[in-house]
């Protein structure tokens, strides 16, 4: 007890700067923060009916996938690396999913497998980039090749999903007033909590920021960077796995097709989300925001009505160029 | 024997090679070139016809490549020089006359030398990591490219136009003779002066080339002007081959087509040395590939996992860990010099001498 008076004084005082003074880190996600404040503030200016809980729930639903693929690359950009594979590994999970449920697989094995099916690609990434050294550009390059011509190979054609307790489980949805969350939302932020916990409260989230501050003073200080690079390789694989189940659920099928770019959407939230290329400074929740800034746009471009779909596109390639921009000037001017 | 193992084309021509026995056995008369009208006709001619645009975007590349960068717009700058090309010649009162066509093709070209200079102001100007700044460009390209075609499928019938994609020149198909004339004259420019040496040392220690009077942003900025300019090109040849601007879909991926038949001609993405010869390889490895696919009756769907196996199997042979393996090997049964390490290693070199 007497120790504690003195420990917590300095920490009042800490507290008290807040106001004046924020942590540099926190600025990018700041500024996303206010890129979707103020586009909620636009939208609900401009349209009728935008600020409703339907909307922002349909929000939450319709990129419940993407938060999951974020969540995974923010932990690989973490360190520095980058996976080119995931959307492709999301339309396998899907394919997988529909496939083994129409051949009469019960829902209790198949999902596992699905989520599975992402996990060993992701380790098979890990284990070319650290172990042969492949650029992680290049390995999960192949990958994304490799998971998309795996698709074709088990369904060239659309499967859709109908077996009773799969779908059962996809239109769980509770209901609050005029709020609705559904089971793929529910496990989107149940893996962004995750992702939180495991970042800033384990040994493995901070090797991941070691690793991205710098490699080799990580390994100087006798981290386990081997198997924290693999790790965070397989944290993605398994994010996009799981994101192919979300998107089994939503779309209630499985197609070869489905995903194509989707990795640019993924990378793009994330960076948008205030997360460096380069490794080291990010947060999931950052991440969070960036895809319901993606998220947002579109909506936005829907109730316009008039806006062309292209708009979307030329949009987030802005958006990107402010954040990077803003990112530049502020490492520029910590250095 | 052992030089030629050791040598850096040995794997990708020896994939080459591979290819086209494959492609032999299945169909004996695929290496056969008939004469037919007075131009050449068969898979080979083929192949070096689709390789054209490839080669374009992938000698670009290897340039970018080369000063540690990349760039991820070529597919979308492909889309835009398509479609403004196509739209102009589209909405030209006289869509055959060789004035409009011309007047088409500058119009293309200049745009993506101006898309090219943007990505080079980025990297160079504002320091913005190359990954990012082209993929900025990237995603809002394609909607540029939709913005000029109207989100149509721009089709046009213009016959001088058309020559570009399936015109013959001397018995050529006219794409392969740009394609791989614009390579020879980059080839020679870039390796009978001093620039290519610069662009290494831009890409092996940009501050100590900037230090030792190197002007690395001059030549970053130049490097994906070029790359603009390149893909720009081959964009024409693309639209000229299907005589539409299909702003979705025409150079989807050739950014991913191009990174790979640079790294299986042996330059590597941590940039510094670079291998214009291995890109020619890797180029027509690639495009050799996808004929492969049709020829020996494997489904185009599973082209994708064809393709992976291949590039996985090339870049694990040429992977630092197994090139040590071999070496050390070799070295077991005759005394050789030992190579001179990597690029990547000095630190860890530092640190065991510590």
């Amino acid at each position: 007890m007497t120790t504690s008076a003195p420990a917590s004084a300095p920490r009042k005082r800490r507290a008290l700067q807040i106001p004046t003074r924020l942590d540099r880190r926190y600025l990018p996600v700041l500024g996303t923060f206010v890129v979707l404040a103020l586009m909620l503030i636009v939208g609900g200016t401009r349209y009728e009916n935008f600020l409703t809980p339907a909307v922002i729930s349909n929000l939450f639903i319709n990129n419940a996938h993407l938060i999951v693929l974020a969540v995974g690359m923010t932990f690989v950009i973490l360190t520095g690396g980058i996976d080119l594979s995931v959307g492709s590994v999301l339309a396998l999970s899907t394919v997988v999913t529909a496939a083994l449920l129409q051949a009469g697989w019960p829902v209790a094995v198949v999902i596992p497998l699905a989520v599975l099916a992402g996990t060993v690609i992701g380790l098979a990434h890990g284990v070319m980039i650290h172990y042969f050294q492949v650029q992680p550009f290049v390995a999960t390059l192949a990958g994304m090749f490799f998971a998309r011509g795996l698709c074709f190979l088990i369904a060239p054609e659309s499967i859709a999903i109908d077996n009773a307790s799969f779908v059962s489980l996809a239109s769980w949805v509770q209901i609050f007033g005029e709020w609705r969350m559904t089971s793929s939302v529910l496990i989107a932020l149940i893996v962004v909590g995750l992702g939180f916990l495991v970042l800033h409260f384990t040994r493995f989230g901070r090797t991941v920021y070691a690793i991205g501050g710098g490699e080799q003073s990580a390994l100087l200080m006798g981290l386990p960077v081997a198997r924290t690079k693999v790790l965070a390789y397989v944290v993605s694989g398994t994010c996009a796995g799981l994101g192919g189940l979300l998107f089994a659920m939503f779309s209630r099928s499985g197609y070869s097709l489905t995903g194509v770019a989707m990795e640019l959407d993924a990378i793009a939230a994330v960076v948008i989300g205030g997360t460096l290329l380069t490794g080291g400074t990010g947060f999931v929740l950052g991440s969070v925001l960036g895809v319901l800034v993606l998220g947002l746009i579109q909506t936005i471009i829907t109730f316009e009505g008039t806006l062309s779909s292209w708009w979307t596109k030329i949009v987030i390639g802005v958006l990107l160029l402010i954040f990077v921009a803003l990112q530049r000037i502020l490492t520029l001017r910590r250095t | 024997m052992r030089d030629v193992l050791r040598h850096h084309l040995f794997w990708p021509v020896a994939a080459l090679v591979a290819l086209l026995v494959a492609n032999t056995v299945a169909r004996p008369s695929f290496l056969a070139i008939t004469v037919r009208d007075g131009h050449l006709f068969g898979a080979p001619i083929d192949i070096l016809r689709i390789t054209g645009p490839l080669l374009l975007v992938a000698l670009g590349m290897t340039l970018v490549i080369a000063t540690r960068g990349i760039d991820l717009s070529v597919g979308a700058v492909v889309a835009v020089s398509g479609a403004v090309a196509l739209s102009h010649i589209a909405s030209s009162p006289d869509p055959e006359s060789p004035v409009t066509v011309l007047t088409a093709i500058g119009l293309a070209l200049a745009l993506c030398v101006v898309l090219g200079v943007w990505n080079g102001f980025l990297v160079s100007v504002l320091g913005i990591q190359p990954i990012i700044a082209t993929l900025i460009l990237m995603t809002a390209g394609r909607g540029v490219a939709m913005l000029i075609t109207g989100g149509m499928i721009t089709t046009v019938n213009s016959a001088p136009f058309k020559v570009l994609g399936s015109g013959f020149w001397l018995g050529l198909p006219v794409a392969a003779v740009i394609a791989f004339g614009v390579f020879a004259v980059v080839a020679f420019v870039v390796r009978r002066t001093a620039l290519g040496m610069l662009l290494e040392a831009t890409g092996i220690n940009p501050a100590a080339s900037r230090l030792s009077g190197v002007r690395s942003k001059t030549l970053t900025w130049t490097v994906y002007t070029a790359s603009g300019l390149f893909a720009g090109l081959a964009g024409l040849l693309i639209s000229a081959d299907t005589m539409a601007a299909d702003a979705n879909n025409a150079g989807l991926f050739i950014e991913l087509d191009a990174i790979l038949a640079v790294v299986i001609g042996g330059t590597a993405l941590s940039g510094g040395k670079f291998n214009l010869s291995g890109t020619l390889v890797g180029a027509l490895v690639i495009a050799t590939l996808e004929r492969t696919v049709t020829v020996l009756g494997i489904s185009p769907l599973v082209t994708p996992l064809f393709m992976a196996l291949v590039v996985i199997a090339v870049t694990l042979l040429q992977s630092p860990r197994m090139r040590e393996r071999l070496t050390a090997a070799r070295r077991r049964q005759i005394a050789v010099p030992p190579e001179p390490q990597p690029a990547a290693s000095p630190d860890s070199t530092e640190v065991k001498a510590r």
